[in-house]
């Protein structure tokens, strides 16, 4: 664990997304006011001593709403990349073991799923399963599968041709735990930083499902949301806007750090170098 | 019984598909080894020469069942390989083990020295941790590097001293049969030396046979006791190493003699270059091989192929000069062939 402290990225990252779980989790328990509830005398109020982050155009605590979006916002990037990596890390993994026809099979279903749009097959997603929060996440997570399949065949196929699995294989080591051992540690740092990229990229996507009333309902928050329905008072009320933003930049950066130090020290390469 | 050689090759073929897809058939078969036949003695260090391409490195990995053989019989210690079950085979072939060229693709460098040389007593019933170090340690020793250097990470490490890690990787379960491919290739003159005098020493220790692959004769010559050298996917010569360098038969040999440095500026040697280069193994030539190259083909040399025959009792060739014993000693010399069944045309 200390080696893991030694890495300034690390820490940095480590501290930044620490403070925005900490929020997300004291949002649970206690929030200045009800986030929810409106106000129509306090409505689009700058930040003072009672609102510190202001009100929107409903006279709600902009900083209560950012505090439970923290949570709606990381859920939606774990969800969404972890059920992206499960997946895409399988079949890109199945992908470039068995060649052939699975990978010819896997790799035109990842074509399929490129060829529209995200947000029109979030869209054609929510709308067979539903608008919520939860069809959201799934349908961001299903458009990630084959970012991280491909990915994953890309880089995994390279390690296959090593001469170390060979070497492996004549030391009489199943294919299942050269796969563990030898294969899935050495495409573990592309796989990281993707990773961190696309949670970043969800929150910013649930925002447009948002939009679009696909993803999050009102009244609740998450970040995105607050974006979005901040547009329309951008001049008149900019830190409605700005708020919500800083909070993505924030809790983006921090996991962006805590992917490259987690790289870093996962190298052995990088660790005594320094 | 008498005892089966440690190693038996007969008629070993692997054609490689070239092209094609999921739905396509391949365009074309790479002949990359075509009828390879050879024995292995316990204790004895074959080695197998030539040009890239040749097919050599095919063989080993056939040897060792990385790939499977399109045609022929592969034996370790009388038992035919390809019959056995996938719990036989994991137990043969924790009798065999090898050795990469590249020291530098051959180590993952995700793991430390200690995990990467006890990883082929993961198969098996595995032994405590400690014990495990143990056997690390002592190996390590046996290829001169330290202790300390249980830890490390391949990065750490020089070429040379890499190499040093997959040899006692490749010692780590006593294997009876080693295939060396290229060892020491990718190193330095003076490390090559230092990896083929421990080779040699290993195998009094721990009485180790090699299959030697490589395409420098000087360093097959200097640890192997018989030499086979492949042209385009089949042995053209088999001898003993010391008949080898004295009277080789095949002209490839002699070119192939011939190419080899000699510190002496002055000594005069026939050299005999070979134009060209090596056909492609797509579409080999008709009849030998080589007689593209050769200057003393001849008439039948362009239909038909010649066979791996005795000349002497411990040295064949697969030539068609003098009636299939290849050449002899006037020709050797650089002199041009006075006995030919045919003209050159």
């Amino acid at each position: 664990m200390k080696r893991f402290f030694r890495n300034k990225n690390f820490t940095c990252g480590f501290i930044l997304s620490t403070l925005v779980v900490g929020v997300a989790a004291a949002s649970l328990i206690w929030t200045p006011y009800d986030g929810n509830k409106m106000n129509a005398r306090d409505r689009l109020q700058g930040p003072s001593w009672t609102h510190p982050l202001g009100t929107d155009q409903y006279g709600r605590d902009s900083l209560s709403r950012v505090m439970t979006g923290a949570m709606n916002s990381i859920i939606v990037g774990l969800v969404t990349v972890a059920i992206g990596l499960t997946i895409g890390v399988a079949l890109g993994l199945a992908s470039a073991y068995y060649g052939r026809f699975l990978d010819e099979a896997i790799m035109r279903f990842s074509d399929l799923l490129f060829g529209f749009p995200a947000v029109l097959t979030a869209i054609l997603i929510t709308s067979i399963l539903g608008p919520s929060m939860v069809n959201a996440m799934l349908a961001i997570g299903i458009f990630y599968i084959p970012v991280f399949a491909r990915l994953t065949r890309a880089v995994a196929g390279v390690v296959w041709e090593k001469e170390f699995i060979a070497a492996a294989r004549v030391s009489g080591i199943s294919e299942w735990s050269i796969t563990w051992r030898h294969v899935v540690p050495n495409i573990l740092s592309p796989l990281i930083i993707q990773g961190t990229i696309q949670f970043a990229v969800a929150i910013l996507a649930e925002a447009g499902l948002s939009y679009l009333g696909l993803g999050t309902q009102p009244p609740h928050a998450s970040w995105g949301r607050m974006l979005n329905e901040a547009q329309t008072f951008m001049s008149a009320s900019p830190w409605l806007a700005i708020f919500p933003g800083l909070a993505i930049a924030w809790a983006v950066l921090g996991i962006n750090l805590l992917g490259d130090g987690l790289r870093d020290t996962l190298d052995p390469r990088m660790v005594r170098i320094r | 019984m008498p005892e089966a050689p440690l190693l038996h090759l007969t008629d070993v073929v692997k054609h490689f598909p070239l092209g094609g897809g999921v739905f396509t058939k391949p365009t074309a078969w790479v002949k990359a080894v075509c009828g390879v036949s050879f024995t292995v003695q316990r204790g004895e260090s074959f080695g197998l020469v030539g040009e890239s391409g040749c097919g050599k490195t095919t063989i080993g990995r056939m040897i060792l069942r990385l790939i499977e053989p399109s045609g022929g019989r592969i034996e370790f210690d009388g038992q035919d390989m390809a019959a056995l079950s996938r719990k036989d085979l994991g137990r043969l072939r924790r009798r065999m083990q090898t050795i990469f060229q590249d020291p530098y693709s051959s180590l993952d460098p995700r793991m430390p020295v200690e995990q990467i040389i006890t990883e082929p007593l993961r198969t098996g019933p595995r032994p405590p941790r400690a014990e495990r170090r143990e056997t690390a340690k002592a190996l390590l020793d046996k290829v001169g590097l330290r202790e300390a250097d249980l830890d490390k990470y391949p990065h750490e490490f020089s070429g040379g001293q890499r190499q040093r890690i997959g040899i006692a990787r490749a010692l780590c379960v006593r294997p009876e049969l080693i295939v060396a491919d290229e060892p020491v290739s990718a190193l330095d003159v003076s490390i090559q030396a230092q990896i083929i005098n421990l080779l040699a020493d290993l195998r009094e220790e721990f009485r180790l046979s090699y299959v030697f692959i490589s395409h420098d004769l000087s360093v097959v010559e200097h640890i192997c006791s018989r030499i086979a050298v492949m042209y385009l996917g089949s042995i053209v010569e088999l001898a003993p190493t010391e008949s080898f360098s004295r009277a080789p038969r095949h002209p490839y040999t002699s070119a192939l003699l011939s190419a080899v440095p000699l510190p002496d500026p002055h000594r005069k040697t026939g050299r005999f270059a070979m134009e060209g280069d090596v056909p492609s193994p797509i579409d080999p030539p008709a009849g030998c091989a080589f007689h593209p190259r050769c200057r003393y083909a001849f008439g039948r040399c362009r239909v038909e192929k010649p066979v791996l025959a005795p000349a002497t009792p411990a040295h064949s060739v697969a030539c068609w000069l003098n009636d299939g014993r290849g050449q002899c000693e006037t020709e050797r010399n650089g002199h041009r062939a006075p006995a030919k069944a045919e003209a050159p045309d």
